[in-house]
């Protein structure tokens, strides 16, 4: 693997500087039956205010990428064995946890796939709210609690001065997952990590909740990266996507581009699979085959034995993300024949 | 939160109505006449007669057992039968020793296991952890009146630190209440520990560490509250093998308290004041679950504003 | 790539190595109780036959010897004797003998008795279910110990009013297993398939719901035993439990507290083996449980 990365200009200008750039981080979880790698040399870069979507099945190591940022791999089951996570001139995969968990909140935030579980059934959504202020910037009991009642109302939730006592398991779904976002925004942080933030919602739900995320974001200037393993729910948040497989990035670039080019079979795969894209009464094409599985991975590339193009080659050797030939930069795939699979769409 | 309160109310006096005919049943396979054992042997067939009829031993089973249930109400158990004085008062004079014993217990026990069970969460398999473990399967393998008699031996007879009998100073409670928090401590610890290790894998406990709290405040209060829940209930059930360990404990150190009172009574078999003691206790264990149960939800706002 | 990758074959070893060590400790969990309780009960069997043990013969020469001292007719009291000059020894093993017998009987009796009407309950549910479980409730929402002492006194002394009396406050743990089983049993496909092969009432419960329940009940019969034993203890310390005259360790250690600051090993060593068997039905019912069924875990 080269060292540039993914859409990495070559005139590094200060204000060009990647707010977060991972680096070959590998981090391996060890269990009953073996160590399984969930992630294996992921490298990429998030700038200030864009927000990358990260996208796979479930499994592949998509909240890995989260919980690693965070410090918030199980242990003592998940650790980083490799790589670097850069942010602010420090290497957060060096550093100790409670180093790390300063910057979270302020720096660096987060919400979760299911916000039932993800708020505390016993504490009042208020107390909640007021706890990054409270415990963070030691603020009064009066003036934390004002400052809750703000971002309830700024997240819409109704009827926010009555509400702000209420439990969590009085809310609604979305209405959770909004406390969850206020949360996270409360201390203004540069980058929010969205770990499935849709995922639990109501269809109609989700497109309200991904657009009071793209509202926050227009108004705070944060960077967002965006996990999920629905394609049509990114397409109009995200300007770059990652596509993992089975622990690595097997694409990347545009969110544009790579839905309009696949370069990877995958990737190929994933949105043929999407409904929307196919017209009504055609045939959905599924991507064959299961999950890999991480205990025991075919050799050579993850994904040869569901893949339509695989070769000799793809059975051999492990394939590097490369901008494919005659192809803009910017664009990469992890695939031996790329080319083919770009002409073949 | 009012129809769960009135369920509660409705299981607890059923449970102790269970209990008074268990007992009124018990009493009446007793093969003795009691009213040979009042006026004692030498008494003539016409003093018995009159004392049968004053008891109402004449009456038929089931006016007994009517008046049995209104005495019990209104905490008239009659008269005790070696003393001649109202078994109530007997009772009133050893309850607050029991009580004042079962609360020092507990309030040892739980000081000892939520700092216990904390850190051997903290570091499962770790040196703490082992102890507890360990210690806490050596604990419930420990008869607690042996385990009572070897106190006294070593600490009163041998080292002579402490007295042995009765309940003369505050050092005379020191033994008991150890030897009645011992396995309620195994018990809590255990509870404590995987509780917590429970507790810490939910999602709002990942959510306090990604507002970037410190650890010691994830542990408290976000964790504690949350694992706290269980073992609140626990107390309540614990309470009752307390009490019932207090007839065994309170025998062996010759404690003055409801529990050698039940003993002693059946000695004599002063049945009476043997049933007046086991349905105050009854009475007493079903309110302490019954304030449990509450407390449940007090903590648990889903069972608190469960419609 | 660059280098970071340790070679992940000594992890996966080291975690092998780990599961195979926990399956190996649990064999030792259950083997080594079972050596210990075996020793015992063969001691329990042997040792009042080999020492002529008799309860009610005293020897006021040999009173409260300690441990170790040589009798009058040559032999060595290796535990001492008690306050009649009785041989310690003898007197524990015969005692445990008695512990043995009550455990047994008792979970025998209240093994099939909460077995089968936890079996009846599950199986047709209804009014009978209803009734037999609010019985449980109420005798669980009240300590058994007191039950039992109450009980145990009515009857008088007697180890056969001991067992009656350890049935009855036991009976409840083993149908509330045996019902939760069933229900959990009830909707599988192979009692649907039994029905359907038309398996009456009496096939459905005895060969194809017991054989189900029978690993947790196990499991819970050997907690049960411990406790069994603890309580009979205590009934016999109390002096509500076996009559005089019939050695037992609750009566033994009770009558050594009268001598604690003169002869120690009167009230001490009943106690050591009666924690001895605790402990190994107590290690044996953990092990077991994690053999049969982790899911039966609890706190």
């Amino acid at each position: 693997m080269t060292k540039t990365q993914p859409g990495t200009a070559p005139s590094a200008s200060p204000t060009d500087a990647p707010l977060l750039s991972v680096q070959d981080l590998t981090v391996e979880f060890s269990t009953a039956a073996g160590v399984a790698r969930a992630l294996r040399n992921v490298s990429f870069d998030v700038r200030a205010g864009e927000t990358l979507a990260v996208l796979g099945e479930s499994g592949c190591g998509k909240s890995t990428i989260a919980q690693s940022i965070m410090a918030l791999l199980p242990k003592p089951a998940g650790s980083i064995v490799g790589g670097k996570i850069l942010y602010g001139g420090r290497d957060l995969a060096a550093e100790r946890i409670p180093a790390v968990r300063e910057l979270c909140g302020t720096e660096i935030a987060m919400i979760f796939q299911d916000p039932l579980s993800s708020l505390n059934p016993v504490f009042r959504v208020g107390a909640q709210l007021a706890e990054p202020f409270r415990r963070r910037l030691g603020m009064g009991r009066r003036e934390a609690w004002a400052k809750s009642l703000e971002l309830l109302k700024r997240v819409g939730i109704p009827d926010a001065e009555t509400r702000i006592r209420d439990y969590p398991h009085q809310f609604s779904g979305g209405q959770r997952q909004r406390i969850m976002i206020a949360m996270a925004l409360a201390l203004k942080p540069k980058l929010l990590i969205a770990d499935e933030p849709t995922t639990a919602l109501d269809v109609t739900i989700q497109k309200q909740v991904l657009s009071l995320l793209a509202d926050l974001q227009a108004e705070t200037g944060m960077a967002m990266i965006l996990i999920s393993h629905d394609l049509g729910v990114v397409a109009d948040v995200a300007t770059r996507a990652a596509i993992m497989y089975a622990g690595r990035i097997v694409e990347t670039g545009a969110v544009r581009d790579m839905y309009d080019h696949p370069a990877h079979p995958y990737t190929k795969g994933l949105l043929e699979s999407i409904p929307s894209q196919t017209s009504i009464g055609g045939r959905l094409k599924p991507i064959v085959g299961s999950p890999p599985n991480l205990l025991d991975l075919p050799s050579g590339c993850a994904f040869n034995p569901r893949c339509p193009f695989a070769t000799d080659l793809c059975r051999e050797q492990v394939p590097a993300l490369r901008t494919p030939t005659t192809w803009p930069a910017g664009h990469e795939a992890a695939c031996h024949l790329s080319e083919e699979v770009l002409t073949h769409a | 939160m009012l129809g769960y309160v009135i369920r509660r109310l409705v299981l607890a006096v059923f449970v102790l109505w269970g209990v008074a005919t268990a007992v009124f049943a018990i009493v009446r396979l007793v093969p003795a006449d009691p009213a040979l054992l009042i006026a004692g042997s030498d008494a003539s067939p016409e003093q018995l007669a009159t004392l049968r009829e004053k008891m109402g031993l004449d009456e038929s089973i089931i006016v007994q057992y009517g008046k049995f249930l209104g005495g019990a109400m209104t905490g008239d158990f009659g008269d005790s039968f070696q003393q001649r004085v109202p078994a109530m008062d007997l009772i009133a004079q050893v309850l607050p020793n029991t009580a004042l014993l079962a609360v020092l217990a507990c309030a040892l026990a739980l000081v000892l296991s939520f700092p216990l069970g904390l850190l051997a969460s903290l570091r499962v398999n770790g040196l703490v952890d082992r102890i507890v473990t360990t210690g806490s399967l050596f604990t419930q393998a420990l008869p607690n009146f042996w385990i009572g008699v070897v106190l006294l031996l070593v600490f009163s007879r041998k080292l002579k630190w402490l007295p042995s009998v009765g309940l003369d100073s505050p050092k005379n409670l020191i033994l008991p209440t150890i030897v009645l928090a011992l396995p309620f401590v195994s018990v809590l610890t255990r509870m404590i520990r995987n509780g917590l290790l429970e507790v810490m894998g939910e999602g709002y406990i990942q959510t306090a560490r990604a507002k970037g709290l410190l650890e010691r405040t994830v542990i408290f209060p976000h964790a504690i509250r949350n694992a706290a829940i269980p073992v609140v209930t626990i107390v309540g059930l614990q309470f009752g093998t307390l009490l019932g360990g207090a007839a065994v404990t309170e025998t062996v150190f010759t404690f003055p308290g409801i529990g050698r009172l039940l003993v002693l009574s059946l000695q004599g078999r002063d049945y009476n004041v043997a049933q007046a003691c086991v349905l105050v206790i009854a009475a007493v264990f079903v309110l302490i679950n019954l304030v449990v149960d509450l407390t449940y939800g007090f903590l648990d706002p889903r069972v608190r504003l469960a419609k | 790539m660059t280098a970071t990758a340790p070679a992940p074959a000594p992890a996966v070893n080291a975690t092998m190595r780990h599961a195979r060590r926990a399956r190996r400790g649990v064999t030792v969990r259950i083997v080594v109780p079972l050596v210990v309780i075996g020793l015992i009960v063969v001691g329990a069997i042997v040792v009042p036959l080999v020492y002529h043990y008799d309860p009610l013969h005293a020897d006021l020469l040999a009173r409260l010897k300690p441990p170790g001292t040589v009798t009058s007719d040559g032999g060595t009291a290796i535990l001492g004797t008690d306050q009649i000059g009785s041989d310690l020894f003898a007197q524990i093993m015969a005692g445990a003998r008695v512990s043995l017998l009550v455990g047994v009987a008792t979970l025998v009796i209240s093994g099939v008795v909460g077995l089968a009407l936890g079996l009846l309950a599950g199986h047709f549910g209804g009014w009978l279910d209803a009734a037999l479980m609010r019985i449980a409730d109420v005798q669980l929402a009240f300590p058994s110990i007191l039950l039992a002492i109450l009980v145990a006194s009515v009857l008088g002394q007697g180890v056969g009013n001991i067992i009656i009396v350890l049935s009855i406050s036991n009976w409840v743990v083993f149908a509330r297993v045996a019902r939760s089983q069933v229900l959990g049993l009830k909707n599988r496909e192979y009692v649907e398939a039994a029905r359907a092969l038309g398996a009456g009432n009496w096939h459905l419960m005895f060969r194809t719901l017991l054989p189900g329940c029978m690993a947790p009940v196990i499991v819970v019969a050997t907690t049960q035993f411990a406790q069994v034993i603890l309580t009979e203890a205590s009934l016999s310390f109390l002096g509500v439990g076996v009559p005089l005259g019939t050695p037992s360790l609750g009566s033994t250690i009770y009558n050594g507290t009268q001598y604690l600051s003169t002869a120690w090993w009167i009230s001490t060593l009943p106690g050591i083996v009666l924690v001895i068997l605790m402990l190994a039905f107590g290690i044996l019912g953990d092990a077991l449980r994690d053999k049969f069924d982790p899911r039966l875990r609890s706190a």
